[in-house]
């Protein structure tokens, strides 16, 4: 009896609730579908348009690729410095965020807090903010990558640093280590891999971002297909787009497989 | 003795450590040529302070009425919402097909079907979501339509690379047990692994949403639609405590989403 009863079935979820819940999509459909003014038909008829603008975006002029290298070079500049003192800015607050290095919730729930304000703020409007104080280029680029790569660096590491061998942790507690031999000789050389792991991952989202700040002036690639768009130079603009996919293709693949190695 | 021996730690050889100094070294170059060309100065930093007090004085006091007048930030927020709701179904849909395309056990014999599908799959990751919009706004002009569309496209990348995972790692027991008993290949696709990968593929659209929601936020920045216009004509006129109450709308938003659709995936997977 009792090992046929290992051969039945789960019992089947409820009839009544998945009616509802489809009740409830298909509700929200309908609403956003009016809301956003969506039309199908519109999608139809424009598609010509679209087929234009595809026509005319090819064949990509080729030669303006030597005239676009130094903005792309400055995009690739603006992900490594926003990457790095984002990442080195991320450090102390990784730490205070961890509830294995600092015991206190108080401390660990209030820095969760403001990492998750930061979170929350959209690279393009951080990059808006800085390109008013530091007036357009790059500069209000990296600052605008610092923050954004802050925010990423700290969610990813603090969650590693949480999962950590505990063993080293108590052996230094044990000795009377204080906080900064504590984290030095038992949190560092546990989670420094995941952390480099994690900053080449950010480096790799921050090259994609810092190809897009420009649209808002924040220097790097983006302003010069900003400006190509305005004048509707659709083979430059295909030009830049897989320029663009190329770097990003190759840094990928670059920092993939160094984290492959990491990890 | 054998016993101590497990306790020291595993020294690096002389190699290793060249490399890791080499490695450093090549990260120190590249911080360095980077700060060429930022044209830093320090005057025009402490010229620029000014503009900063007055951010920070917007932001500290933000335009409380902006907040739920008509074509304020709650429509605009709840436009935004129902783009991202839209385009991560649409997209949800249509992954299904790459995702399975993209599965490794899906086509064991042919590899590079499932090769094919990855790349695919990757290019459109790759393309950035605000030049798709672009590409949709010649379309169907400027509005939260294209926000959409632009959203359906991109975010297929991502959740059918999460699907192929999620097909690759299943438990592919029920699958031959089908196959066993003759089963042909639709009925085991609708017997064996749709049970199986159905629940992680909602958690995976879900996780995508609350992306695709601060991805909407910003589009209106392009033109699309949403919260991102009326923020975009704030940052234009400078208008810090708009910026500020708009700001305040998004985070509201996404804190919000994120809790719901979390406490939903909790209970999916």
């Amino acid at each position: 009896m009792n090992q046929s009863n290992a051969f039945k079935l789960p019992p089947k979820p409820s009839r009544l609730k998945f009616i509802v819940i489809y009740l409830i999509l298909a509700v929200l459909y309908v609403v956003s579908y009016i809301g956003i003014k969506a039309d199908i038909t519109e999608l139809w008829e424009g598609l010509p348009n679209m087929g234009n603008l595809l026509a005319q975006m090819f064949p990509p002029d080729f030669a303006y690729f030597k005239s676009i290298l130094k903005p792309m070079m400055e995009t690739l500049k603006m992900a490594i410095l926003g990457t790095v003192l984002g990442s080195l800015l991320a450090i102390p607050f990784t730490l205070l965020a961890a509830r294995n290095v600092f015991l206190s919730r108080w401390i660990t729930s209030s820095t969760r807090f403001v990492l998750n304000f930061i979170r929350t703020i959209p690279d393009l409007l951080l990059a808006s903010i800085f390109v008013a104080i530091a007036g357009l280029g790059p500069l209000a680029g990296v600052c605008a990558l610092v923050f954004f790569s802050f925010g990423i660096v700290t969610k990813m590491t603090y969650e590693s640093v949480e999962t950590i061998d505990p063993g080293p942790l108590e052996a230094m507690t044990a000795v009377g280590a204080n906080k900064l031999q504590f984290i030095g000789f038992a949190v560092v050389p546990q989670a420094l891999p995941a952390f480099v792991a994690y900053v080449l991952y950010t480096f790799e989202v921050c090259v994609r971002a810092s190809a897009i700040l420009g649209l808002v002036g924040a220097g790097g690639i983006g302003m010069v297909l900003k400006t190509n768009l305005d004048l509707f130079n659709y083979p430059h603009v295909t030009t830049i787009i897989l320029f663009t996919l190329l770097l990003v293709i190759i840094i990928d693949s670059v920092s993939a497989s160094i984290r492959e190695r990491l990890l | 003795m054998s016993q101590q021996k497990g306790l020291i730690a595993p020294k690096k050889s002389a190699g290793q450590r060249v490399g890791a100094y080499i490695s450093w070294l090549i990260v120190l170059g590249l911080v360095l040529w980077s700060t060429t060309g930022m044209n830093f100065d320090l005057e025009k930093a402490l010229h620029s302070m000014p503009t900063v007090k007055n951010i920070f004085k917007g932001l500290f006091h933000p335009e409380w009425s902006f907040f739920n007048e008509s074509e304020g930030v709650v429509d605009n927020m709840i436009i935004t919402l129902e783009t991202a709701f839209l385009g991560t179904s649409v997209a949800a849909l249509l992954a299904v097909p790459f995702g399975f395309l993209a599965a490794r056990n899906m086509s064991k014999k042919y590899v590079w079907i499932s090769w094919f599908g990855k790349r695919i799959l990757n290019i459109i990751r790759t393309l950035p979501e605000l030049i798709i919009a672009i590409i949709f706004l010649v379309a169907v002009g400027p509005g939260p339509f294209a926000g959409m569309l632009a959203i359906g496209f991109h975010s297929i990348g991502m959740i059918g690379k999460l699907y192929s995972e999620a097909i690759e790692n299943m438990d592919e027991g029920p699958m031959e047990a089908l196959t066993a008993v003759g089963a042909n290949r639709i009925q085991t696709l609708f017997f064996s692994v749709l049970p199986q990968v159905l629940p992680e593929f909602f958690s995976f659209a879900l996780y995508k949403f609350e992306i695709d929601v601060r991805a909407a936020s910003v589009l209106g920045m392009v033109g699309a639609g949403g919260i991102g216009t009326p923020l975009l004509f704030a940052l234009q006129s400078q208008d810090w405590a708009r910026v500020g109450i708009i700001f305040i709308g998004i985070v509201i938003a996404v804190v919000i989403i994120d809790f719901i659709s979390g406490s939903i995936r909790k209970r999916l997977v």
